[in-house]
């Protein structure tokens, strides 16, 4: 039995099939990265896995349980944690207040939430940002706080949408090591990603989808050499 | 709390109090103070705090008011049961309420509060059989003495700050704010944010609920144009919260102090000053500016906040930094 599983899921936004009876599945302690080009549906994906969007058919099932129809804190109750690829921090909050209030999921006294939080602080590298408030971030630290505050209900699997995106190349490699830190601590990753440079060195196995219908999946090295998707990324004419 | 000092003093400044001033006046202005302080911090919980704006706090107050009158002329019981069965009913009212309109966000959820504030006005008004409609329910008042009403008030007063306070620094407060901040992230970190907003509803309406039973037995008195009044309990609990400082535990309470204040001076022509300067120079227009200013009370309210809005957005316990460093600098610059 999978890890976790995706089944023919369907959304429609009017008449459009945002996503159409995508399946794939991730097998646990893996990063499994989600690619394809704007709008065929990646967020789509996710906001239907963390149940933000209702599904109009199909299923998600993660450790046996089926968790499409759940609400987001249940399915975050459930251990999956999640990114926002427009980051949403707790603004008129300190980066420490932001993360106990995650860390409150499964630490019920004051003090156990601080002290997790600031051991989730630490691992992510914010800790001397963490008397800050969350408005004063720059925009690295703000993607890296959305990871930090996921991290703090301490998740089995954990969704990152987009959290390189915007970074320049230093900052690049540091949220490449946090996430294969992540991954080392035992947390199954899926990740959307539009730097094929980060999605490449980092992924065990990734799926392609365009249009909303799943093209391609495999190792990074099938993918990237597959017909289906050279052409959703470069058109009809490109000739490797 | 590190250093309770400072709140303990302000206590027993407020218990000696009127012990001190025994004019009737001046402890009836106290027992407003303190009901708004009540009221205040009620609206702060869910509006501050958790960002869901109440625009019908008169729903709440007005029903823990009609509880309280009801159950001394209906039932003859006495109208103190009010207090207890006000805010618990408050709080039943509050929670069907919250269920339903918790789905609304921002604004459409606060005019889904004034709706309710408006609905129990006009509920009070045509069900003459129950509430006597406009005529009003008296109740005879237990007490001549202001005394006992006052430390009442104190004690809901108390009661409140503690609550919030407590309540502020717990998992709850945490997840209010966040509420508050975002309330899709909320939800993305495990936050049943329909949940939690219910149940910071439910303590305000308590709060509020208690406060108007409070306000029967004191007054004596209650009609549905009072206690269901839009701009005299609604918009006066956002003033209060407004000016106080929105989102600060303490705020209310300055807040409270200021518009009671406010209220009174311009209702009272700045104590009576202006009937006496009118009388002592015998100058005939004085009576038309003493009348106007008694009329022009509720313009003064919209002044303030203009006022408030532009020099202090975060009201003044929450922009208190900023007052202290205009004296500060002031006085620097004399020395």
């Amino acid at each position: 039995m999978a890890f976790f599983k995706v089944r023919e899921i369907v959304k429609f936004f009017g008449g459009l099939a945002a996503v159409n009876g995508v399946s794939f599945e991730v097998q646990e302690g893996e990063i499994c990265g989600l690619i394809g080009p704007n709008g065929s549906g990646k967020t789509t994906i996710f906001n239907l896995i963390n149940g933000y969007f209702p599904l109009n058919k199909g299923e998600v099932i993660f450790q046996n349980e089926k968790i499409s129809g759940l609400k987001p804190h249940q399915i975050c109750q459930r251990g999956i944690g999640r990114t926002f690829q427009v980051v949403k921090p707790l603004k008129r909050m300190s980066v420490l207040d932001n993360v106990i209030a995650s860390a409150f999921l499964r630490r019920h006294s004051r003090a156990e939430a601080q002290q997790l939080a600031e051991e989730t602080i630490e691992f992510c590298g914010l800790t001397h940002y963490t008397d800050k408030l969350a408005k004063s971030l720059p925009i690295a630290s703000r993607k890296r706080l959305e990871i930090t505050r996921a991290l703090a209900t301490l998740p089995k699997l954990l969704i990152l949408d987009e959290t390189a995106a915007g970074l320049n190349p230093h900052e690049l490699e540091e949220a490449i090591g946090l996430i294969k830190k992540i991954r080392d601590s035992g947390i199954t990753i899926i990740i959307v990603e539009h730097i094929m440079k980060v999605i490449m060195t980092i992924s065990d196995h990734i799926v392609a989808i365009n249009h909303g219908r799943l093209i391609a999946r495999g190792t990074p090295t099938e993918v990237a050499s597959n017909p289906e998707v050279v052409k959703a990324y470069f058109g009809e004419d490109y000739r490797a | 709390m590190k250093r309770p000092f400072g709140q303990l003093f302000l206590l027993f400044l407020l218990l000696i109090l009127p012990l001190v001033i025994r004019e009737a006046y001046y402890q009836h202005l106290m027992i407003l103070v303190l009901m708004w302080v009540a009221i205040g911090s009620g609206w702060n919980l869910i509006s501050g705090f958790t960002g869901q704006v109440l625009f019908g706090a008169a729903a709440f107050f007005g029903f823990g008011a009609y509880t309280a009158a009801l159950l001394s002329s209906k039932l003859g019981l006495s109208a103190w049961w009010g207090l207890p069965l006000g805010g618990i009913l408050s709080v039943a009212i509050a929670f069907p309420f919250g269920w339903i309109c918790f789905r609304l966000r921002g604004p459409y959820f606060a005019l889904a509060t004034l709706a309710l504030n408006e609905i129990f006005r006009h509920v009070a008004t045509i069900w003459e059989s129950l509430t006597d409609g406009m005529i009003g329910i008296l109740v005879m008042q237990t007490f001549v003495s202001k005394a006992p009403y006052y430390y009442v008030a104190l004690a809901i007063a108390v009661v409140s700050i503690v609550v919030i306070d407590r309540v502020m620094q717990s998992r709850w407060g945490y997840y209010f704010v966040s509420i508050r901040e975002d309330q899709d992230a909320a939800e993305s970190m495990g936050i049943n944010t329909l949940y939690y907003k219910m149940l910071s509803l439910c303590i305000s309406a308590f709060l509020i609920g208690i406060t108007g039973a409070l306000y029967t037995n004191y007054m004596g008195f209650i009609d549905p144009k009072v206690v269901f009044s839009l701009h005299d309990i609604s918009i006066m609990a956002i003033l209060v919260g407004i000016v106080g400082g929105v989102g600060t535990i303490y705020g209310p309470l300055v807040g409270a102090f200021i518009m009671v204040a406010v209220q009174e001076i311009f209702r009272s022509g700045g104590f009576g000053l202006l009937n006496f300067i009118g009388r002592s120079t015998g100058w005939p227009f004085m009576s038309s500016i003493t009348k106007f200013v008694g009329d022009a009370h509720v313009l003064s309210f919209g002044i303030l906040v203009i006022i408030v809005i532009l020099f202090l957005p975060n009201g003044v316990v929450g922009d208190w930094p900023v007052i202290r460093k205009m004296f500060v600098r002031s006085k620097d610059q004399a020395v």
